[in-house]
């Protein structure tokens, strides 16, 4: 439990993204510090494009699924990644990119969610739809991403 | 979630007791309200202080019916009638009422003596609350303040109420003071009163 996180300690989590009902990313966030991994990192067009590649291949899903009522893609698995997608009733979607195998993925979703509704839904300087720029929704987050990652190593 | 206490009916109203009770109100509901009456505002006003005046003529009516209501209940139908009194009425009772707890502090201001601030942590109305980078030193507290003023003003004790973000040491985000100038005649009046 005791373990200082450093540079190159589980750094699970890659990037988390947000993007509203038609698509359009609204919040993007980068966990880098990963030494060794030798991951890129992605400049604005590519973010976007991972956002809005994302919404596509969700509706798309929804429809070609051979089981009714699907929800959408909610994990996808790769070899160097996994992604785990949450979304919300009105249509946001939440997503995280992360190392193959991180545990609690879904958990910490539903905490953004929350945190979401929280320090952006309420806030009367929010406008619907836009990008997210809140200070509040900032700091909490990062707090919750930090605490995800103690307790990953606490493990 | 607004509680829902198992409300005992009266046949008169009158046989009701005058204390209600601990009543609270969701904090969700509350402040998805509080983020309304902030984004009305907004689309009434053209600059921030005029935004700021808005917020705090709603919080003075607000103060003026609170006052009423608390001197009734809680003081058996009498008001403070000296400065140190209404001051720690506000800071406690008022407080209390509206917000679950007592303010955080209530200090005489340095500089000038008819100044009073009250000064609050994380003031409740500000808790899901970010101001854009844009708006400057504007405060949603105005509205705090507003209550304040509306509290003070109809205890018969007119004064100018602020609200101001002051940065505190060690921490990330800033404290809300509610600062409060007293009118002349009011100090005059103290004075009178020894």
């Amino acid at each position: 439990m005791a373990t200082t996180t450093t540079g190159t300690a589980a750094a699970a989590i890659y990037s988390l993204y947000i993007i509203n009902k038609s698509g359009g990313l609204i919040y993007y966030k980068e966990y880098g510090g990963v030494g060794g991994t030798g991951r890129m990192r992605m400049d604005t067009n590519d973010s976007l494009r991972v956002a809005s590649l994302w919404h596509s291949m969700h509706a798309i899903s929804q429809q070609l699924s051979p089981t009714p009522s699907c929800s959408g893609i909610d994990l996808l698995l790769a070899d160097s990644f996994d992604l785990h997608c949450f979304q919300s009733l009105t249509g946001t979607k939440f997503f995280v990119v992360c190392e193959p195998g991180t545990p609690n993925m879904e958990s910490l979703l539903k905490v953004i969610y929350e945190l979401y509704t929280d320090y952006v839904l309420k806030n009367p300087f929010y406008e619907m739809e836009m990008p997210i720029r809140c200070e509040l929704f900032d700091i909490n987050l990062s707090v919750a991403v930090q605490k995800d990652r103690v307790a990953l190593l606490g493990r | 979630m607004i509680s829902v206490g198992k409300i005992k009916q009266y046949t008169n109203v009158l046989d009701k007791p005058l204390a209600k009770g601990k009543q609270e109100v969701s904090l969700s509901a509350f402040s998805f309200l509080f983020s309304e009456l902030v984004q009305y505002s907004q689309t009434q006003v053209d600059n921030i202080a005029e935004l700021e005046r808005r917020l705090e003529d709603a919080g003075y009516t607000v103060g003026a019916r609170v006052l009423e209501l608390l001197c009734h209940r809680e003081k058996g139908n009498r008001r403070e009638t000296r400065l140190l009194g209404i001051l720690s009425f506000v800071h406690s009772t008022v407080w209390k009422v509206l917000f679950g707890k007592v303010a955080d502090s209530l200090e005489k201001g340095t500089e000038h003596e008819d100044e009073y601030m009250i000064s609050e942590k994380e003031l409740l109305v500000n808790r899901f609350i970010s101001i854009p980078k844009d708006m400057g030193t504007f405060n949603c507290g105005a509205f705090v303040a507003g209550i304040v003023r509306g509290v003070l003003d109809s205890a018969g004790f007119p004064a100018v109420v602020t609200a101001h973000f002051v940065p505190v040491e060690g921490q990330q985000r800033p404290r809300t003071t509610i600062l409060i100038k007293f009118a002349e005649e009011v100090l005059r009046r103290e004075a009178r009163l020894g």
